[in-house]
């Protein structure tokens, strides 16, 4: 028991250390990343503030990400829907091939767009170019989750609707939507994530506008500004902690909406 | 007068032939069932009915109205679903009230109309509970409410007492034929439970493999089966080898281990040839003789081979010299009345009025 107690422990550590440090050095009283620590501070969060290239990097991330995670999970709930729905011809090839970008190497996905859009389309780089490529890759995930929220509906209860006199499109938003509801809030979080921290294809095609991923690639060439870096990272881990809190309270609520059993989940 | 007609009607699921050449006519206000094993089609025909399929040939009319390409939101049906399909995010009073959205109401009439329905399914007061706090048996009434708002011309109930206990299927097999009566619509169930068709339904239609075997009220389907599959699928019954000799208004036939007989042409309601020819005799057409027992009817000397005791009835397997398979009849028990061992010789009494002749 003490074996397994001592394991579990070193497993939490093993996860959490490294992020544990970003804090640490955030608030730290010096120029160098190294221990011994020499007291507190926020001055890296004020000159975060005060760096102009780093609230554009930031504001860019935020427009790609939100908007790849409606137009991916808009996307989804499309093909899921489709899957959900009796066979059609070709059903089993055509969501293979959907889900097939989840196993592609992300610096081909990147080189292969790069070269479309700039050699056969000559079309510049800009914002738009990434969130195409991002929806591209956050497809398959957010698929994969609503997957699993529209297969777990009745399909009587589509018929119950069309039954009681609502349209396709009617019962759709009066029944199934709000039952998928949970589903479709996880698919937005998953992928605003991935694209929030995604940088390969974000490097190869952000031209002048850098994404954030790319900004803070680029800060790491000058040690001095390595404090800015964690005290950035630690806004992140925040962020990160108080969005999956917000889904797994969404989660939650719409469970117990739809009266199933809490199998698991985030928290 | 006919509400509902069926036609040439022909469903395939890919290979699978579903629905076979079905002509059926269901009658304003009557009681109907569709009873069969599974798979045999009865789910098919009723979700046609209901709009969720299209026949591949033949037609459908509803009220006069012939029902091609028009939708299930669009016909005078409503259905009760085997998983009751009540919607789990809405409260009682919401599901009941869900296909009003579309009527030209206010308010108050609305909530009027939701409160008689759930009076009328015996749920006064439970409008404002969530769905999923509900039982089986109280799903299945708001279900009902539900499709019963609408005041269908037909209410389609998809094998509705199969989820339930025994206990509450039979209360609520009491209750659903009150309730038609109640409110003169044509009811249309679908069930695998001959008991539970044969309690409720005016007419019956047993299907097997897509097609219709017979259509006919309880008591003829039970006392007159037209196929050996018929009378195998409804009750239990005995059966015996046999040949015809001579056909007309009178049958002659002659029973395996029992002798020859004459019987009227009504006791073979298929219909017979001359040659082989398969006899039913039901349990309860036969009966036990105890020690001392006299009895005008024929009576056939055999051993008891198998006693189940249900508490108001005992089934015996009585084996008889020159039958193949013991034959099982049913006893009432009564004050007085042994239950005999397995082993005990006895008598079993019959008549030629407990034949049934099943054709081919």
């Amino acid at each position: 028991m003490t074996g397994l107690r001592a394991y579990a422990i070193a497993y939490l550590v093993f996860l959490y250390a490294p992020i544990a440090l970003l804090p640490l050095f955030a608030f730290n009283d010096a120029d160098i990343i190294a221990f011994p620590l020499s007291g507190a501070t926020t001055r890296w969060f004020a000159e975060l503030t005060q760096s102009a290239s780093l609230l554009n990097a930031a504001r860019n991330s935020l427009i790609i990400a939100a908007t790849t995670a409606v137009l991916s999970t808009v996307l989804g709930v499309c093909a899921a829907r489709a899957a959900s729905m009796a066979d059609w011809p070709l059903k089993r090839p055509m969501m293979g091939l959907i889900m097939l970008p989840l196993v592609l190497p992300e610096i081909i996905v990147a080189v292969s767009l790069l070269v479309l859009v700039v050699q056969v389309f000559g079309l510049g780089l800009s914002n738009t170019t990434i969130i195409a490529a991002h929806t591209l890759i956050c497809m398959p995930f957010s698929i994969a989750v609503l997957n699993g929220a529209f297969q777990n509906l009745d399909p009587a209860l589509e018929e119950a609707a069309l039954d009681l006199g609502e349209t396709r499109l009617s019962a759709f938003r009066l029944v199934i939507l709000p039952l998928v509801m949970p589903g479709i809030v996880s698919s937005l979080l998953i992928a605003f994530t991935i694209s929030l921290d995604e940088f390969i294809i974000a490097f190869f095609l952000s031209g002048a506008n850098p994404t954030m991923p790319v900004y803070i690639w680029g800060l790491l060439r000058f040690p001095g500004q390595l404090p800015v870096v964690m005290a950035l990272g630690t806004i992140l881990v925040a962020l990160s902690i108080v969005l999956l809190i917000i889904a797994e309270i969404m989660r939650r609520r719409g469970l117990k909406r739809a009266g199933l059993k809490d199998r698991g989940g985030f928290l | 007068m006919t509400l509902i007609s069926l036609a040439g009607v022909n469903k395939h699921f890919g290979d699978y032939h579903a629905l076979r050449d079905i002509d059926l006519e269901i009658r304003e206000g009557e009681f109907f069932s569709l009873l069969g094993p599974s798979g045999c089609g009865k789910t098919t025909l009723l979700r046609l009915i209901a709009g969720f399929e299209a026949p591949d040939i033949g037609t459908l009319h509803i009220d006069g109205r012939d029902m091609a390409g028009v939708g299930p939101n669009l016909r005078p049906t409503n259905m009760v679903f085997q998983s009751y399909a009540i919607f789990p995010h809405l409260t009682v009073a919401e599901n009941v009230g869900f296909g009003l959205r579309r009527a030209q109401m206010d308010k108050p009439d609305r909530a009027r109309a939701v409160d008689e329905a759930l009076e009328m399914v015996g749920l006064a007061g439970y409008g404002i509970r969530a769905a999923n706090a509900l039982s089986g048996g109280q799903r299945q009434r708001v279900a009902l409410a539900r499709a019963l708002i609408l005041k269908p011309k037909v209410l389609l109930l998809d094998e509705p007492l199969s989820a339930l206990d025994k206990k509450i299927r039979e209360q609520m097999q009491v209750e659903l034929m009150k309730l038609q009566r109640e409110v003169g619509i044509t009811f249309i169930l679908v069930t695998h439970d001959q008991e539970e068709a044969l309690v409720m339904s005016d007419r019956i239609a047993v299907m097997f493999e897509g097609g219709i075997g017979q259509l006919n009220d309880p008591e003829t389907l039970y006392r007159r089966p037209a196929s050996k599959r018929v009378a195998g699928f409804i009750g239990m019954m005995n059966f015996l080898n046999g040949r015809v000799t001579a056909t007309g208004p009178e049958i002659a036939v002659e029973v395996a281990g029992l002798g020859r007989y004459r019987v009227p042409a009504e006791q073979a309601p298929g219909g017979v040839e001359e040659g082989p020819v398969t006899i039913g005799i039901r349990p309860e057409t036969l009966s036990l003789l105890f020690e001392g027992e006299r009895t005008d009817r024929m009576e056939v000397a055999g051993r008891v081979d198998e006693v189940v005791y249900y508490g108001d009835m005992t089934y015996y397997d009585v084996a008889v010299a020159g039958i193949d398979k013991p034959l099982t009849l049913s006893m009432k028990n009564r004050i007085g009345r042994p239950v005999l061992d397995v082993g005990s010789p006895t008598r079993v009494a019959w008549d030629e009025r407990s034949l049934v002749l099943l054709g081919r």
